[in-house]
């Protein structure tokens, strides 16, 4: 996926007067150079797929049945027959956190598309158009970044009521600011560039030039921020279940999974919140390795 | 160096500028407060009540009114400190989260000053030894540490410090019940018990803090080490500290003197964003903990639907994040003598 889209996007670089195929050729060699020489970008790519499969096809992977209780196998540790042991109603752990996986995956993928969109829709018209929208927008987003995040995020979950749904609006709404900055930054600095003005002459649109010439050379260091914002998404809305706001029992999520073991962890029946912790670890672990691999393909001068 | 009249006129401007992010705090909560899914008056009025004590409540309220005459009520009873009353304790919100402020604040920089004394050395040690061990150990750190989730490090650290091997006390508040707890002054048990001399208490405060500290620590090492690392590569890389080593400079003068003061600057920035996700992750780390602080208030009130508590805590933490980010400016115009009016 990210193979395609970076080509997608680097489809239409500013200056470039080498034939497509020669221009994917190099990409692609670009790419592979940077996955064979960082072997950690290989390894987050590898459980970057893993984790997509298991979204895609976790209920047929799970060995057993979610949410089937059986209190005469209740609060076992983890064993061949059960791997990651069993919760306090009989329920296969394993199970459960790889079944969770496609849950916690939407809620985020939903939230960073969501706030993706209606962040380069702000940031593009305020960077091109500037004047009074481009001042609206940026107190607006300024008043944003004066909550702390998650905080705001809480307030809006306990404000919409206390729904999955409204877990992705907050999770979007509090992503909104970064994407918006960082789009309103990409299509200020090449408003007035050389092509825009081409492409203005021949007739396009303010709207089409926008859209169609200027937007796509944002795409890039849109889509690190992307996989950045990814774990960080996976965090919150972790978070928030964690907490108890969303998600509802039995449902199986990773945030909600490590709040029930939390009341067990004291008396050391540790498998049913650490394994679920684990996976949503491993998880944003994987979105921030591969973000700044990412990062690496698309600015080689931005590494720290 | 720059006169002090116009290092205070920056300083009144910085103060000036929070006031609009403010404003925009006090709007966006009272619009959440307003955008309660069905009747806000239902809501506060409580299930048992009836069609006529909802219609007073409405109009104690002021519901009955336009919005902006709404809004102009909301900041009066702000400005008098009153934040509505908590439905499921009947306590006034402000000052129940007075009460409990002290507990999230001492956690949280007691989390921070042990956060920065290592993420700062970390980043230096880094920054001086590029591509040697010190600095792949820092990079995985760093990458590690924001993929946390703070409640799953503070349960893996009890489990290991309490449960397998009994070091640290039942993660269970403030104290243990063995202690009382010290007279207030400050209202950070750690320094209230010192100041009367009872190291024993002092102690069992300190070891509660701990864990919930080292958790939130973890999470907040990463941005911090990362900046330092950066900034002080950087910095290292100028004229200056070439022309300071060519000088003849011992090593460690260039690097302290030098270049160090020069490149914790943008650490100093880096704070405001550190703080945002502390004060987040300050509500996570307290229900883990059972940290009886406003974060774990926060929740309580959530899990209850209690609105006027949520919005009260929303509010509150808004407003220590402007003014923490406000110290910060004022902080950095203090330290950076280049910072002057126009830039």
């Amino acid at each position: 996926m990210t193979e395609t889209t970076l080509n997608a996007a680097a489809g239409l670089p500013e200056i470039d007067e080498r034939s497509l195929g020669m221009r994917i050729k190099t990409q692609v060699k670009h790419i592979r150079y940077v996955l064979t020489s960082n072997p950690v970008t290989l390894l987050a790519f590898t459980l970057f797929v893993m984790i997509v499969i298991l979204g895609i096809f976790g209920p047929w992977i799970a060995p057993y049945d979610p949410l089937a209780t059986n209190a005469s196998i209740a609060l076992q540790p983890p064993s061949w027959s059960h791997w990651f042991g069993t919760d306090q109603l009989g329920r296969d752990v394993l199970s459960r956190v790889i079944v969770a996986t496609r849950l916690d995956l939407l809620i985020s993928v939903c939230a960073v598309a969501i706030s993706f969109v209606a962040g380069s829709v702000v940031g593009s018209i305020a960077g091109y158009y500037g004047g009074w929208f481009d001042k609206i927008s940026g107190r607006f987003i300024d008043t944003i970044m004066a909550f702390p995040l998650f905080v705001l995020a809480m307030g809006i979950v306990a404000a919409l009521g206390n729904t999955v749904e409204n877990i992705v609006y907050a999770t979007a709404i509090i992503n909104l600011p970064f994407y918006a900055r960082v789009a309103r930054a990409e299509v200020n600095i090449r408003r007035n560039a050389g092509f825009v003005q081409a492409a203005k002459l021949s007739g396009n649109s303010d709207a089409r030039v926008l859209a169609c010439h200027i937007f796509p050379n944002a795409l890039p260091p849109m889509m690190v921020q992307i996989s950045l914002n990814m774990g960080w998404a996976i965090l919150n809305a972790a978070g928030l279940s964690f907490i108890g706001l969303g998600v509802r029992p039995p449902t199986p999520e990773w945030g909600i999974m490590v709040a029930e073991g939390a009341n067990f962890i004291v008396s050391g029946e540790w498998w049913m919140a650490i394994f679920p912790g684990a996976a949503l670890m491993l998880a944003v672990f994987t979105f921030n390795l591969l973000g700044d691999g990412l990062r690496d393909i698309v600015d080689p001068r931005q590494r720290t | 160096m720059a006169a002090p009249t116009s290092r205070l006129s920056t300083i009144a401007r910085r103060l000036g500028q929070a006031l609009p992010a403010l404003f925009g705090v006090i709007v966006v909560t009272f619009l959440l407060t307003r955008a309660l899914p069905g009747d806000p008056a239902a809501y506060f009025a409580g299930p048992a009540a009836d069609a006529k004590s909802i219609a007073q409540i409405r109009e104690s309220l002021g519901l009955d009114r336009p919005l902006p005459e709404q809004f102009l009520l909301y900041l009066k009873d702000l400005a008098r400190g009153e934040m509505g009353n908590s439905i499921s304790t009947g306590q006034p919100v402000a000052e129940e989260l007075i009460r409990r402020l002290p507990a999230s604040l001492e956690l949280t920089f007691f989390a921070l000053l042990l956060s920065l004394a290592i993420a700062v050395p970390m980043g230096v040690l880094a920054a001086t030894h590029p591509g040697k061990p010190i600095d792949h150990i820092c990079r995985f750190i760093v990458t590690a540490g924001v993929s946390l989730p703070t409640f799953f490090t503070g349960l893996a650290l009890v489990f290991v410090f309490y449960y397998l091997l009994g070091w640290a006390p039942s993660p269970l508040g403030r104290l243990d019940f063995a202690y009382v707890s010290p007279p207030t002054v400050t209202g950070f048990y750690v320094i209230d018990a010192l100041l009367i001399g009872d190291l024993e208490t002092a102690w069992a405060a300190l070891a509660q803090l701990t864990l919930p500290a080292i958790t939130l620590a973890l999470f907040t090492l990463a941005p911090l080490a990362r900046m330092t690392r950066a900034s002080m590569l950087q910095v290292l890389s100028s004229e200056f500290i070439r022309t300071a080593r060519a000088a003849g400079l011992s090593g460690a003068t260039v690097l302290g003197t030098y270049a160090f003061r020069n490149a914790v600057l943008p650490v100093i920035t880096t704070l405001g964003m550190v703080f945002s996700f502390t004060l987040g992750a300050n509500v996570l780390v307290e229900k883990v903990f059972a940290w009886p602080g406003i974060g774990s208030y926060a929740v309580e009130a959530l899990v209850v639907s209690d609105y006027a508590a949520v919005q009260g805590f929303v509010l509150s933490m808004a407003v220590l994040f402007v003014a923490l980010n406000l110290v910060i400016d004022i902080l950095y115009t203090l330290i950076d003598p280049r910072i002057q009016l126009d830039d």
